[in-house]
């Protein structure tokens, strides 16, 4: 760290500072959001019949007899002790709920985004070196449509086609039925769970499971990788040193391969942490289609019903996710751009 | 003749002004229409408007008509897109469900652009402490997904359409905000503000009359741009339950009750989804054709 130059600490402490103002800022949302409702919280925990003198004691004791900014200073004591209140639905701490389902979503968004980064990168050098000719155009309009799609609809109709008429994937859910329960949980990923357990037979089925849902996920966050792919490679392609390279006598794809996109690998980084991020918010809509066990489909299931205690932590982490990646990928631009020291 | 001379000139260029604006918009419309993905958007675009439009007239069956007897048939020449589960015709509730869809991106975008407007100039064009709260604030709300946001916001208000409305905007402005800022920033120092504002102008009579209107244009094909993200939105939260509620014939309302007869009945979730996939990769389609239409680097090169 000792080549950390001051203006580069300055910077990084600008950062942080940065960071907890939108973390507070955050709270506060979450804390507003969570005052707004319409559901009683009182009435939800003593239920309807419950008397008056009972209303009171709990009414006083969630403390909704204190002053607003009391009882903000409360929320902020309560999330940083990670105290999130209970889930109506499931009766546990909310957090432990989440912690319980949150490795099902990161599992299908990471080999979503394996595949989106991998379809995504490969689409825009592939425009960038043909612009304007047709496999520019061709790329153009699958990304669009990748974006454009409704996901929960592609779904359904990938599951009809797929599944359905084909039976070339696995159903919902992230086995078959028959196999729930069978591998010992240590991690709570099941690819790594049923292949540490040895069971290649579980393994097989929860790999025929995520492929789906994984791949129309990948597809979808492919669009924004892809137009950032050509438009970094087009800025690279226009450059002198890639005339140089050609005059040089390089081959066509080392001039693509090894120059340009080497120059563009840091940028890469930096917008496939970004799309991770933007993956969450359709796997809250593709977990419901496919009954993934996962984070969106507890955020959602939890909304419909009004368990705010349950929504509001999902929302907070969500939104901590975020500032995270955030954070992260402009900390690799930082370390891994000389033009950034 | 000087006399004539001089009062006829201001009529002259006002005249004159006019025809220009409306050239640049010939110009772009022919940049649209000459290749063929911006012109199958503005395509399904006038079929969008027109159908919303004179859905009465076309409309085969009355979108709200239940009729068991005939339910979950396929289509035919009867029923072009068959019937849901209540035997309601899906062809004749799609065409009803665009003037919700309409509805949806129209207050959206009339909520969204002000807001965005009214920050992003404001914070521009003070700078300094303001600037720096604004933008933060504007930060918090870029920070969160879309979507999960307007769920949150959906689930504190109740789900309906009207909410719906209200969550997608309230998490839509960013983006305006930002870009309005970045638009102001560039016109603050610019000579005939610091004229208006020597002529003794008022800050908002300055940023009314001086800055608004400079970043309109930027601002309303930014709003175009997002129209497909909104749509995506509105369409999510009425899968989830969360936006339109049933009866009304609102695309992702009528794709989530079409789910559980899906197996059988392709048709139910098909067409309802089609609309909405057309219709925002034809949003999409018009902005990326707009976005090399008015980009100068580009209209060199062709």
């Amino acid at each position: 760290m000792a080549y950390l130059g001051r203006r580069r600490l300055g910077a990084i402490a600008g950062q942080g500072g940065t960071i907890l103002v939108t973390l507070f800022g955050l709270l506060i949302l979450t804390f507003v959001i969570g005052r707004v409702m319409p559901v009683d919280p009182v009435r939800a925990m003593v239920g309807e019949d419950a008397t008056r003198e009972v209303y009171e004691h709990v009414y006083q004791q969630l403390g909704f007899d204190r002053p607003m900014w009391q009882q903000f200073l409360y929320y902020l004591k309560d999330v940083a002790t990670f105290n999130f209140g209970t889930s109506i639905r499931t009766g546990k701490p909310v957090l432990e709920d989440i912690l319980y389902v949150l490795p099902a979503t990161i599992e299908l968004a990471t080999f979503a985004i394996l595949i989106g980064a991998t379809l995504g990168v490969s689409m825009g050098v592939l425009a960038a070196v043909n612009k304007d000719r047709w496999p520019d155009h061709v790329v153009r309009v699958l990304s669009l449509a990748g974006h454009s799609m409704p996901i929960f609809w592609t779904g359904m109709i990938a599951l009809l086609i797929f599944y359905a008429h084909f039976g070339w994937v696995g159903g919902s859910g992230r086995m078959d039925q028959f196999y729930i329960g069978l591998v010992p949980e240590q991690t709570g990923f099941l690819l790594i769970d049923s292949a540490m357990a040895g069971e290649w037979e579980i393994f097989r089925s929860a790999v025929n499971h995520i492929i789906l849902p994984a791949a129309l996920l990948g597809y979808s966050s492919s669009a924004y990788i892809t137009r950032m792919t050509r438009s970094f490679m087009l800025d690279q392609i226009n450059q002198e040193y890639i005339t140089t390279a050609r005059v040089k006598g390089l081959s066509n794809r080392q001039t693509i391969w090894r120059h340009a996109f080497g120059n563009i690998r840091v940028q890469l980084v930096t917008i496939v942490a970004l799309a991770y991020g933007a993956l969450l918010e359709g796997a809250v809509l593709i977990e419901t289609v496919f009954a993934w066990p996962g984070f969106g489909q507890y955020l959602t299931s939890n909304l419909l019903i009004g368990d705010m205690n349950a929504v509001m932590t999902c929302v907070l982490i969500v939104g901590v996710i975020f500032i995270t990646l955030n954070l992260l990928s402009d900390l690799l631009y930082r370390v891994f751009d000389p033009r950034t020291r | 003749m000087t006399m004539t001379d001089a009062s006829q000139r201001p009529a002259r260029e006002t005249v004159k002004r006019v025809p220009q604006s409306l050239i640049a918009l010939r110009n772009i419309l022919t940049f649209l229409l000459k290749s063929p993905t911006s012109a199958f958007g503005l395509l399904v675009l006038a079929v969008l408007l027109s159908g919303a439009a004179l859905a009465p007239l076309l409309a085969t069956h009355d979108p709200y008509a239940q009729d068991l007897q005939s339910a979950l048939q396929a289509p035919s020449m009867a029923h072009f897109f068959g019937t849901d589960e209540l035997g309601r015709d899906i062809y004749s509730r799609i065409l009803y469900g665009s003037r919700i869809t309409l509805t949806f991106i129209t207050l959206v975008s009339v909520i969204v652009g002000p807001i965005g407007l009214l920050v992003g100039t404001v914070a521009g064009y003070f700078g300094g402490r303001i600037d720096t709260v604004l933008m933060r604030i504007t930060d918090i709300f870029l920070s969160f997904p879309s979507l999960i946001l307007s769920l949150a916001f959906v689930a504190a208000l109740g789900p309906s359409l009207n909410n719906a409305i209200i969550a997608i905007s309230l998490t839509a402005w960013p983006p305006i905000a930002r870009l309005a800022r970045a638009e102001t920033l560039t016109f603050r120092s610019a000579d005939y503000i610091a004229a208006a504002r020597l002529q003794g102008a008022s800050s908002g009579r300055i940023i009314w009359r001086s800055i608004v209107p400079m970043c309109l244009p930027s601002v309303l094909i930014r709003l175009t741009l997002n129209m497909a993200t909104v749509i995506l939105t509105a369409a999510g939260l009425g899968f989830l339950g969360l936006g339109a509620q049933p009866p009304l014939p609102e695309w992702g309302a009528m794709i989530a009750t079409g789910r559980r007869y899906m197996i059988d009945s392709w048709w139910t979730v098909t067409f309802p989804g089609l609309a909405i996939l057309c219709v925002s990769l034809a949003f999409n389609l018009l902005g990326d054709g707009l976005r090399d239409a008015l980009d100068p680097k580009q209209m060199n090169r062709r």
